[in-house]
């Protein structure tokens, strides 16, 4: 069953959504400038079969996130389809979707229960969550007294509990310490091999050849190669020490 | 929270006062029980003004959760409207204590208080999704909103009686339906006139259908304007 699927994808920023106010849209009103607009994805397709899973890679800006953000429903596309089966647990960038002056305990609530979660499993799945974060002596301290390790540490821990059948992380793992990143490592393996499908953002190498077995590359938009992550890893890795070739 | 309560109860009581002192003292007006008059227009306006001025900021505040998490995006603004109906709820308790102790005792027409203030629920509900839906891409619109609310809060006929000749005008704004409906109820101890409850019911239901419609045909853009 294919877990997710983008179908010719495209999706479009305009340049002037920095337009907030009364002003700003009279003065386009008034002296007409052609809309300017890029796109972030361009005639994006790829699909992600139950137990696979992807990794994703490209330079800064190369579309990464809008690509997971458009998987996690986010924002709809302007072009194309995406189809979602299942559900979706993902570990965007830092602190994303928490609250600041809620506490740890609350904020675990709070996303678990956006994640689906009924309050019963919640309960039951709670201590679990808080032990394999490791903040536990903290988790009735408000968030904003959480450093970003610690922050990153309860988003894993509540993305990965909440039992998900496709798991989305964009980089967020890159602040953990060894410890935990080998605590997150062994728990990713054991979700890949339990059947379930993940897609991994992530600039180390290592992480995606270990993670995954196919890989999309992006450049600019658009798709430059994809297959398995050896082949694609090796001309990216050749490609970024030398952009001319 | 027992402070958050004691907030809730003290604001309408503090305007009360005031608008009580103002006109026995100042501008005497000739309406008898003026506490309890004034307290009718007050809670539900009080209700009407922060839900819809907290409710229209409510996309904007929460953009870390909206642009981070796959929920239907209705839900903020809605869920802002519902919890200030939790200060609607304690204000209208204050309301009954001073009706009964001003002597308006209870009677069977109580039983449409759910219903007026439903029907405030649903002007809120849609006002506030329109809006809301229009403060992402205008920023300017909080400020409408605050204005708006000082405008309103004389034209509803909070502590004043309206004008015969404009009464049946004053019921198409659904608050100041409301607001005559409950002086009705509680101190005329009649049911709201038939005219005047086609009037709210027709009013919110109109403006709750058109909020949900702006807002669902600007919903796509959200995200790339939050």
């Amino acid at each position: 069953m294919q877990r997710v699927a983008f179908h010719n994808v495209s999706k479009r920023f305009f340049m002037n959504a920095g337009r907030k106010h009364l002003r700003g849209h009279l003065e386009d009103l008034l002296r007409p400038a052609p809309r300017r607009s890029f796109y972030a994805l361009r005639h994006i397709s790829f699909s992600v079969s139950e137990g696979e899973s992807l990794a994703i890679m490209g330079a800064n800006g190369a579309g990464k996130s809008t690509l997971l953000n458009l998987a996690t429903r986010l924002c709809p596309p302007d072009e194309g389809e995406v189809v979602v089966n299942g559900r979706l647990s993902a570990v965007l960038e830092l602190g994303a979707g928490f609250h600041h002056d809620l506490t740890g305990e609350e904020n675990l609530r709070l996303n678990a229960s956006l994640s689906g979660l009924s309050r019963k499993r919640t309960r039951e799945l709670f201590d679990e969550i808080v032990d394999f974060s490791g903040v536990r002596e903290f988790i009735s301290q408000p968030l904003r007294t959480y450093s970003a390790g610690m922050i990153m540490r309860l988003a894993f821990s509540v993305a990965i509990n909440v039992d998900p059948d496709i798991l989305v992380i964009d980089e967020a793992l890159a602040v953990g310490d060894q410890e935990f990143h080998a605590k997150c490592f062994e728990r990713m393996l054991a979700f890949r091999k339990s059947g379930k499908t993940m897609l991994v953002v992530s600039h180390g190498p290592d992480t995606l050849r270990h993670m995954c077995d196919r890989a999309l590359w992006l450049d600019r938009g658009r798709v430059k190669a994809q297959g398995a992550v050896e082949d694609v890893l090796e001309r990216y890795q050749s490609h970024s020490s030398d952009p001319a070739a | 929270m027992s402070l958050g309560v004691l907030w809730s109860v003290l604001n309408p009581l503090i305007m009360m006062g005031v608008l009580t002192f103002v006109f026995t003292r100042v501008f005497p007006s000739n309406i008898a029980k003026f506490p309890v008059y004034v307290l009718c227009g007050l809670v539900p306006f009080n209700f009407f003004s922060l839900a819809w001025s907290s409710g229209t900021n409510s996309l904007v505040e929460n953009a870390g959760v909206i642009k981070r998490v796959p929920i239907p995006r209705e839900v903020v603004p809605v869920a802002t409207v519902f919890s200030n109906c939790l200060h609607l709820l304690i204000q209208m308790a204050v309301l009954f204590v001073f009706s009964l102790s001003f002597g308006y005792p209870m009677n069977l027409h109580w039983v449409w208080l759910p219903v007026v203030l439903g029907f405030e629920v649903v002007f809120v509900v849609g006002l506030v999704l329109a809006c809301c839906a229009i403060d992402v891409y205008v920023r300017d619109l909080r400020y409408v909103v605050e204005s708006a609310n000082i405008v309103l809060f004389y034209l509803v006929p909070i502590f004043y009686r309206e004008q015969p000749q404009y009464a049946s005008l004053y019921d198409w704004n659904p608050i100041a339906a409301v607001v005559h409906a409950l002086r009705k109820i509680l101190i005329e101890n009649t049911p709201p006139p038939a005219t005047l409850m086609v009037k709210l019911s027709c009013g919110s239901t109109i403006v709750l259908v058109a909020g949900w419609m702006i807002f669902r045909a600007l919903h796509r853009r959200f995200y790339d304007h939050l």
